[in-house]
């Protein structure tokens, strides 16, 4: 359990992080909270040739308010996130989703950006991320792009980023103020990766049905899973008990078919799946902020 | 006996250091010029080896030596038999490295020594080893396939032991008795996990002709007397410390774990310190398990819930060699009949070589698996006769008057299985106020009418504890008044620093804080065996009392000689010696200490007071008389004891069972145990917590997974869940005190008692809560999906 030999780079700055991005690409391991990357290397199932510590790049170090979005620095530990007044008052989903990260010890160091670049399918982050359709800002020596959630997750533990940039922030739009919100997730123990989680934004329109509803999960599939099907039997709703079934019975098709660990069978997933549904989508609703003149 | 110290809740003299992070384990050993050691692994469960290309880590810069089993010279031999067994008539036991055959994944088979861990395992990825592999025999089943695979090629049908043994004629019972059920019970591969790994450092010092390895081990004078053989060196020119060890629950004693061979062995050839600490990863796949065993049994009772006999016929999975003989399934086979008055019972067991790790005594060894095979009878006589199960439990219990009960089986130690005394139904009436059993049907009728599933599990043990043969101590007191206790049983986090202080500071009148103990190292004590088998305070213990009385007599002589009274008339209290209603003609214990050592010459303030006072000058004749049997208020004891006392206990829990993600959480846990008289409340409560919290993990959290190519595929504790905080519930713990007869001191074993019973009651408490859907569980451990299948085949469902 000791890592084979590697270079280590810890610039100071981005532009200088980005020219070694530049110059290594396929060969650089980025270094942020290390809470995945140090076991993987530490097991010898990363190699890379280079490590290029960013954990001094104190322009990366932020979170911020945007109009749309909160903005959230590659460096940001996620208990700065959690603990801050700020976020908890304006994103308390977030909050809620990164008190499930571990434990308190893990969130003192694992960063909120690192967590969507390693794109674990059974991390919380990744999946708020798609169910929020948020986007990230990656930058290069040759300029930056934002991508969309959607676009962004590519398979187990694979993203869309290319040889040379470094993604540098995460966006995560605002919930609208009527919006009833739920994140439920199965572990085994407290912290532990769950074997299916599920999140659920409903927002009632002025007749109070549900007018819109994202939908994600994780654990359940290679990347977190936006669940259009689920979403589609809500929209339009009440959320009765017939629509509660329907949309726990479509959640069950959410799970791949390959999901079979020593924890959980697929069979077990899709139940988890569709009773997690179920929970969720009674909780976001019962949450919503009903609006003026709804029944 | 005074009996001050002896049962009060005194704090653990070793957490001021440990909590402080002074603590001294292998790992905090670094030697001069050290070099470190690393062990290539068999990536094949059963595979002959072609060939060993070893070049490319010899040339790799920083590497030192490369060793595989060619370069081992007299030193490649199998490791010995612990514990025979007239009934093991095929023991096998492990090279130290493998020589043309590995038989499980993670076997030792070549060792690289360099400047660093690091250069280390950089030379393991440059070996190639070349392997031609075969069919694997992962499971009970395989194993016992006619024809099939086999981990060892001369051991036909993978049999290392068949043993079968009758108490009465359970034969004519069954013939006529009123009731009679057959069930099969399987109990599936868990391991210790200590938090500390295996670790050693060794040193040759040339110069001295001496070796000493520190190593995180429960047994080092075995250890030493083999170490001494193998190398041909005398015993005092061994030295083996157990230093701080981070837990060992039974994977810590071992004779020999290959490292304990191989890094004496190049420490020696190199003439440098080495150091080995194995990571967790190695853990996993070298150190040794337990728990597999699948049960069949057939079990006979009466109208009342009386049992009248069982028939347990089971298999054994002892892993790739039986390094410990069969010790672990004779202790299911004597574990099984409990508290209960069984008269007729015959169990048959056979042993089964399987490829994959080696198995040995884990905390409980064998007795969870037997308790859950009790235990289940127990709760399907009261199903099968609407009878409430703790009642079905008393009427069936050993009472109180019949101690001594002889179940009639040979035990572990090779003595009779024979329960020294106990109170069963004490127990009982204990936990069922801790619980609040009465009103627990109020309490899930109510739970139910919600849709919540409450349930409520029970398991009764008894446990052999203290076996001999001996342990043995040396008790002295040092000039300043503080008392040297040595022992040869290692401690591993029990709290043994604190307790034998205990039972000294009450013989020798002071307080625990100025008695220092010392175990493990066999410099400083030279007899004993080690710390397993829920026997160091029982048979240890027993040796310090032994020894400390003898200080204490011997102390009252010194001093009625000085003060010209009767030893009789001599009192020891709060670090004085003194001559009883006569406070003022007393000495400090270190006083005593340096008149009893006739010296010409003695320093100190101690002496320099002695000097001053007008105590009885020599008497004629020698300066040391016969009759003190030497200088020093010294004495060594032995204890050995008759045979194992037999600890008991009763735990119960109140679980919630969400019968949709068939999640399982504790409500409430409650255990009774009875160890005897009890040295410090504190510290067995302490191990009841701590053997509750590992038996949760074994019933619901842990589980090791091998492949059918005899890969564990949850190595690491990302998969292998050990239960944190968050799942163990608060704990309520009572005590019953039945002292046994069998030592001075009255008390039994405490160490394993916590484990024991739990998967019993976590089955009998998901049964209890899923009544309505008619399940019952015949496996552990379990886990939420399995659970979730087995109540998706339940026969009766409820509507949700």
């Amino acid at each position: 359990m000791k890592p084979p030999r590697f270079r280590y780079c810890s610039p100071r700055i981005l532009d200088e992080a980005l020219v070694l991005l530049d110059q290594y690409g396929e060969e650089i391991k980025i270094l942020a909270g290390g809470q995945s990357f140090v076991p993987l290397l530490n097991m010898r199932l990363a190699a890379p040739a280079y490590i290029v510590d960013i954990n001094h790049i104190s322009e990366l170090h932020y979170f911020e308010t945007e109009p749309d979005y909160l903005a959230i620095g590659a460096i940001a530990r996620q208990r700065q996130v959690e603990r801050s007044v700020l976020v908890q008052e304006k994103h308390p989903l977030l909050v809620e989703v990164i008190k499930h990260i571990g434990h308190m010890q893990i969130r003192n160091r694992g960063t909120v950006v690192g967590s969507i670049a390693h794109a674990d399918p059974a991390a919380e982050l990744p999946a708020l991320l798609t169910c929020l359709d948020g986007e990230v800002l990656a930058q290069s020596m040759h300029g930056e792009r934002v991508i969309k959630a959607k676009d962004f997750f590519a398979g187990y533990l694979s993203t869309t980023l290319e040889a040379g940039e470094l993604l540098t922030e995460v966006r995560f739009p605002w919930l609208a103020r009527q919006a009833g919100w739920s994140f439920i997730e199965f572990a085994r123990r407290a912290g532990d990766y769950a074997l299916v989680g599920a999140m659920a934004v409903l927002t009632p329109a002025l007749d109070d049905t549900c007018m819109s509803a994202n939908i994600a999960y994780f654990g359940v599939a290679g990347s977190p899973i936006r669940a259009r099907a689920v979403e589609q039997v809500l929209i339009g709703t009440q959320l009765d008990a017939h629509t509660l079934d329907a949309a726990a019975g479509a959640a069950r098709d959410v799970v791949g078919e390959d999901m079979q660990d020593v924890h959980a069978t697929v069979e077990y997933r899709r139940e988890l799946a569709s009773e997690l549904t179920r929970r969720v989508l009674k909780q976001a609703w019962a949450r919503r902020e009903q609006l003026e003149g709804a029944q | 006996m005074a009996t001050r110290w002896f049962g009060a809740p005194v704090q653990r003299l070793e957490d001021p250091r440990l909590l402080r992070g002074r603590g001294n384990y292998v790992d905090d050993i670094d030697l001069p010029e050290m070099l470190h050691a690393a062990v290539l692994r068999s990536t094949q469960a059963r595979a002959r080896i072609v060939s060993i290309d070893a070049s490319a880590a010899w040339s790799l810069p920083g590497v030192h030596l490369v060793l595989t089993a060619q370069d081992l010279g007299e030193v490649l031999e199998p490791s010995p038999l612990l514990v025979p067994h007239a009934a093991l008539t095929q023991p096998r036991t492990q090279l130290p490295l493998a020589r043309d055959t590995v038989r499980y994944v993670g076997e030792a088979v070549a060792l690289v020594v360099a400047d660093d861990r690091y250069i280390a395992e950089d030379a393991l990825d440059l070996i190639d080893v070349e392997y031609e592999s075969f069919p694997v025999v992962h499971s009970l089943e395989v194993a016992s396939i006619t024809d099939g695979p086999l981990v060892h090629d001369d051991v036909p049908g993978n049999v290392a032991a068949h043993l079968a043994q009758t108490v009465g004629d359970p034969d004519s019972v069954f013939a006529s008795a009123p009731h009679v059920l057959h069930e099969t019970l399987l109990i599936d591969r868990g391991a210790a996990m200590p938090m500390e790994c295996r670790g050693i450092v060794a040193r040759w010092d040339a110069q001295d002709s001496m070796l000493t390895c520190w190593i995180s081990t429960q047994g080092p004078l075995p250890i030493r007397n083999g170490l001494a053989a193998i190398f041909h060196l005398p015993e005092h020119k061994v030295r083996v410390v157990a230093p701080d060890v981070g837990g060992g629950f039974g994977t810590k004693i071992m004779m020999f774990y290959p490292e304990e061979v191989l890094i004496p062995f190049v420490a020696m050839q190199l003439g440098r310190p080495v150091k080995w600490i194995e990571d967790r990863r190695e853990h996993f796949i070298s150190a040794n398990q337990e728990r597999s065993q699948l049960h069949e049994v057939e079990y006979a009772f009466d109208d009342a819930g009386i049992l009248l006999a069982v028939r347990d016929t089971f298999l054994h999975d002892t892993g790739a060699y039986a390094p410990y003989g069969i010790i672990v399934p004779i202790i299911t086979a004597c574990t099984l009949p409990g508290p209960y008055r069984l008269r007729h019972y015959s169990s048959e067991f056979t042993v089964l070589y399987t490829n994959k790790v080696p198995v040995s005594p884990y905390r409980g060894a064998g007795r969870p698996q037997a308790v859950f095979v009790m235990e289940r009878i127990m709760d399907r006589i009261a199903s099968e006769l609407h009878l409430d199960r703790l009642e079905v439990r008393a009427r069936n219990f050993i009472s109180p008057g019949e101690f001594p009960w002889d179940v009639g089986l040979v035990y572990q130690d090779g003595g009779p299985t024979k329960y020294d005394s106990g109170d069963y139904l004490a127990g009982l009436d204990k936990l069922k106020v801790l619980l609040d059993y009465d009103t627990f049907p109020a309490l899930q009728a109510q739970a139910r009418s919600e849709g919540r599933y409450l349930g409520i599990g029970v398991g009764a043990y008894v446990e052999g504890t203290g076996i001999g043969p001996y342990e043995g101590a040396l008790v002295r007191v040092e000039s300043d008044g503080r008392v040297f206790v040595s022992t040869g049983v290692t401690t591993q986090g029990q709290a043994h620093i604190t307790t034998f202080a205990q039972i000294v500071a009450d013989q020798l009148g002071i307080a625990p804080d100025d008695v220092m103990v010392s175990t493990g190292d066999t410099q400083a004590f030279n007899w004993g065996v080690g710390t397993y088998a829920s026997r160091a305070a029982t048979v240890a213990g027993s040796a310090i009392h032994i020894a400390a009385v003898k200080v204490r007599e011997k102390a009252k002589m010194v001093a009625a000689d000085l003060f010209e009274a009767a030893p009789e008339d001599i009192e020891l209290a709060d670090g004085k010696v003194f001559v009883r209603d006569a406070p003022h003609r007393a000495l400090t214990l270190g006083q005593v200490a340096i008149s009893s050592n006739p010296l010409r010459y003695a320093y100190g303030e101690n002496a320099r007071t002695l000097m001053s006072m007008k105590l009885a000058g020599p008497r004629p004749g020698p300066a040391l008389p016969e009759e003190r049997g030497g200088p020093g208020l010294e004495a060594s004891g032995f204890y050995s004891p008759p045979h194992g006392s037999f600890a008991s206990g009763i735990h119960g829990a109140i679980i919630e069972v969400d019968p949709v993600t068939c999640n399982v959480t504790f409500v409430k846990y409650a255990a009774v145990h009875d160890c005897g008289r009890v040295i410090n409340p504190m510290v067995v409560e302490g191990q009841v917590h701590g053997g509750v919290a590992q038996g949760i993990g074994g019933a619901f959290f842990e589980r090791l997974v091998y492949d059918e190519e005899g890969q564990i595929i949850n190595a690491s504790f990302m998969d292998y869940l050990l239960p944190t905080a968050a799942e163990v519930p608060s704990l309520l713990v009572d005590h019953v005190e039945t002292p046994s007869p069998l030592n001075p001191l009255g008390v039994k074993g405490a160490g394993e008692a916590g484990v024991i019973p739990v998967p019993a009651l976590f089955a009998s408490a998901i049964d209890n809560a899923l009544a309505p859907f008619g399940i019952r569980i015949r496996e552990m451990p379990l886990h939420p999906s399995r659970l979730y299948e087995l109540l998706r085949d339940a026969k009766d469902k409820p509507a949700l």
